[in-house]
């Protein structure tokens, strides 16, 4: 019992001040967040990065981020270095043609806030079901890692709960399999309306790496509507906390937190 | 031994050899010289279908690891007809494989104590098992399931969506009051086919199938698909990757048995470790972020070396953090080790035994946990492991408590063997090209993950391309482990128990 106390003075106060008035936590330096297509770097005719792109992110020189799954394969097939990526880590947006980031575009449309009525609801309250449809425990394990002292998901509360009678919406990882497409159909009907839908990672919103393959569906937006696409593979738990707030109206405008000026400034090194 | 050295295509971890090298038996001496390897104490790694590319008949690939003499048995065998004899009832660690080829080609286990599908997807031959038709949907988990019968025996059934934020699975307890007779897991909601996607000409997303096989052991499932590509077209990679790697995997052992730890905490409701270690997980987790920017190692193993480098004032931050992690690690377990309560719903919980773990081929720390002494990076090491030995932790009692520590021992093995690396790092490239892979031939790769014995086994066609590709992710073996171990506790102990083995959904499913 002592040593317990003893023990829990020693691990001092560990979750991070973010959003009030504290910083976001560093990342790594390594981190890839929003990328950038710098178009007046590229030749005429060239076509590297979407030929190297393995999950078809890159046409046309527009990077689908619902498909990224923020690998190297484009910086690596581009010589010019007309692809960047940043270290912002706010991604997630409320429609999904505002995951397409544009040659020279330098911001997306971040999610906004639930309407009134929903917010009156959700705002100060929102209980999830996570589901997890053919995901590989990477966007579970970074969805769990939000309810640990850490991060503390808690007190902003958000709580993921057993039952989907007791959620008010829906967290979806993994492209949905055709295995788990009943269950995860039935789990949302089991949800009383007024009901949310949260994508988490590149396979639940676009099938990612298992976009059209033939045992999985290519994501849950052919099947169910939603309200919040958070991308990445698996998204940082940041990025998927700053969904969540963002979503329930919980940022306070302006107060962005994120490191200025210039999130474009570093240059990630790699071999 | 002569002649078992005849029988066998006999290599080395990381081989390849070319597949008409491989011997090609009747069934029945197949049969027999697995029986007498098996009571050699070699164990099944992988046993699995192809269907050859000179005569189009399925053959049966078999490969064998023998620990003892830090050697690796291949022989395969031609079956015809729509069935063979089930070596389950002999050899039951080949219990699961042989569901498996029944479900992927059609071909019966003739005499299988337990014929059911694995993952409940159609037939890749086209011929079914269970004679279903081409139009009848199938479900995962709409099967017969073992039942007590009795008149105050109760079924309860969980799953696949249940309780906490994990993947999807379906367990069939029967029960008597809080006891557990019999527990049935039922998986395959996860099923991607991953072998059947990777098969073909060679894909740029090859490798990010391998990263989600089972995303939490990226770093274990991708080195082992980069030492196939690399065995495949000789590729001599660079020292000072070989032990970015290592130190990678070792992170990755670091981060899931801490956190696992903390889970055990958190079941038998005892908060603070269980607090303190969900946060120190992180931390590790962040420290691979800091090698390559992704917390799980995605982009970091590469074939031909590692995607990225390690400098002066990385290493020395790396050390640091590890220093702090390492003493908040072991105050926030120890304090497990002291805790009456915590203790009295370990000790004697779960219990595995040396003879049922040896017998079902159980792998990782479930089976070092009841005194079974395997470790792939002692007994058949692979890259910076040929070099530097981390020593294998074993526990004699099997139970939740053992599983525990042993993990916790695993911890502090992995945390010196990192430090002692990156103070010697040595230096050089980190990558090197690549290129064409070799064609008809085959290449394995063993390597020892968080959760054990990870298999990969690649047979190339004509071009290069793969013709199998066969993932045996250490859940396969150990499902059933879990399963027994169940038997006669009380139900509420099923999330101790679960907890203990965390074993994979989507690495089983693939």
């Amino acid at each position: 019992m002592f040593k317990g106390i003893l023990t829990r003075i020693k691990q001092g106060y560990k979750t991070i001040e973010f959003p009030d008035g504290g910083k976001a936590p560093a990342l790594s330096t390594r981190f890839k967040g929003l990328p950038f297509l710098d178009s007046e770097k590229c030749p005429e005719n060239c076509n590297r990065c979407s030929e190297a792109c393995s999950v078809d992110a890159i046409s046309h020189k527009i990077i689908d981020l619902g498909r990224c799954i923020f690998c190297d394969d484009c910086l690596q097939a581009c010589p010019f270095e007309a692809i960047t990526f940043s270290a912002d880590y706010r991604l997630a947006v409320r429609k999904r043609e505002d995951l397409l980031v544009k040659p020279l575009q330098k911001e997306i449309a971040l999610a906004e806030e639930l309407d009134k009525q929903l917010r009156r609801i959700f705002g100060r309250s929102l209980h999830l079901r996570q589901v997890s449809a053919g995901g590989c425990n990477a966007c579970e394990a970074d969805i769990n890692v939000l309810s640990t002292i850490g991060w503390d998901i808690g007190r902003f509360g958000i709580k993921f709960v057993a039952s989907p009678r007791h959620a008010d919406g829906l967290l979806i990882t993994g492209p949905v399999t055709k295995n788990m497409e009943m269950a995860l159909m039935k789990t949302y009907e089991a949800v009383p309306e007024p009901k949310l839908v949260i994508v988490v990672g590149a396979c639940a919103i676009s099938g990612g790496i298992y976009a059209d393959n033939i045992h999985t569906h290519s994501g849950v937006g052919s099947l169910l509507p939603i309200d919040l696409f958070v991308p990445g593979c698996p998204p940082q738990p940041l990025t998927i906390l700053d969904g969540l707030l963002r979503l329930t109206g919980r940022l306070e405008k302006g107060s962005d937190l994120f490191s200025k000026p210039d999130p474009f400034s570093k240059k990630i090194e790699f071999y | 031994m002569k002649q078992t050295d005849a029988a066998f295509a006999v290599v080395a971890n990381n081989c390849t050899i070319p597949v008409s090298d491989i011997p090609l038996h009747p069934f029945v001496v197949f049969e027999r010289l697995i029986l007498d390897a098996v009571a050699a104490d070699q164990r099944v790694s992988a046993l699995f279908g192809v269907v050859s590319q000179k005569s189009g008949k399925l053959e049966l690939y078999v490969v064998l690891s023998d620990d003892a003499q830090n050697q690796i048995n291949i022989c395969r065998a031609e079956v015809s007809g729509s069935g063979y004899p089930s070596l389950t009832p002999k050899i039951p660690q080949a219990h699961l494989f042989e569901r498996e080829i029944a479900e992927q080609f059609g071909i019966l286990p003739e005499g299988h104590p337990w014929l059911k599908p694995v993952r409940y997807c159609a037939s890749w031959s086209g011929k079914d098992a269970w004679n279903r038709t081409a139009d009848e949907p199938i479900v995962p988990a709409v099967t017969d399931f073992y039942r007590v019968e009795g008149e105050q025996i109760h079924e309860v059934a969980v799953g696949p969506v249940h309780a906490g934020v994990i993947e999807p699975g379906h367990f069939r307890f029967q029960c008597h009051g809080e006891l557990m007779y019999h527990v049935e897991i039922a998986l395959g909601y996860q099923y991607r086919g991953i072998e059947e996607a990777m098969l073909g000409e060679r894909k740029n997303r090859n490798i990010h199938y391998i990263e989600t096989a089972a995303g939490d052991t990226t770093v274990g499932h991708t080195i082992t698909y980069c030492q196939i590509i690399e065995a495949l077209s000789h590729t001599q990679k660079p020292a000072r990757a070989q032990v970015i790697r290592g130190i990678a995997l070792e992170l990755e052992r670091i981060a899931n048995h801490i956190g696992d730890l903390g889970a055990l905490a958190g079941d038998v409701g005892y908060l603070p470790t269980s607090s303190f270690c969900g946060r120190i997980r992180g931390d590790f987790l962040n420290i691979t972020a800091l090698i390559c920017g992704n917390r799980f190692g995605r982009g970091l193993v590469v074939p031909g070396g590692t995607g990225y480098d390690l400098d002066d004032s990385m290493i020395s931050e790396i050390l640091t953090r590890l220093a702090v992690l390492h003493q908040e690690a072991r105050d926030a377990v120890n304090l497990l080790w002291i805790t009456p309560s915590v203790m009295a719903r370990f000790e004697d919980t779960g219990i595995l035994t040396n003879e049922f773990a040896i017998k079902m081929g159980i792998t990782g720390p479930a089976a070092r946990a009841a005194g079974v002494g395997r470790d792939i990076r002692y007994d058949q090491p692979s890259g910076v492991y040929r070099f530097s030995q981390v020593p294998v932790s074993t526990c004699e009692s099997g139970d939740v408590f053992a599983r525990a520590f042993v993990r916790w021992m695993e911890i502090e093995q992995s945390l010196e063997f990192i430090t002692a690396q990156l103070k010697a790092l040595s230096k050089g490239s980190i990558r090197v090209a690549y290129g064409k892979l070799e064609p008809e031939s085959l290449s394995l790769a063993l390597n020892e993950g968080w959760r054990g014995e990870i298999c990969h086994v690649a047979i190339t066609n004509t071009d290069g391309g793969f013709a199998r590709y066969k993932i045996v992710d250490p859940s396969f073996h150990n499902w059933i482990g879990l399963a027994q171990v169940l038997r006669n506790e009380e139900i509420s102990d099923f999330p101790l128990c679960n907890k203990s083995f965390n074993l994979s959904y989507c690495g089983h499913d693939l």
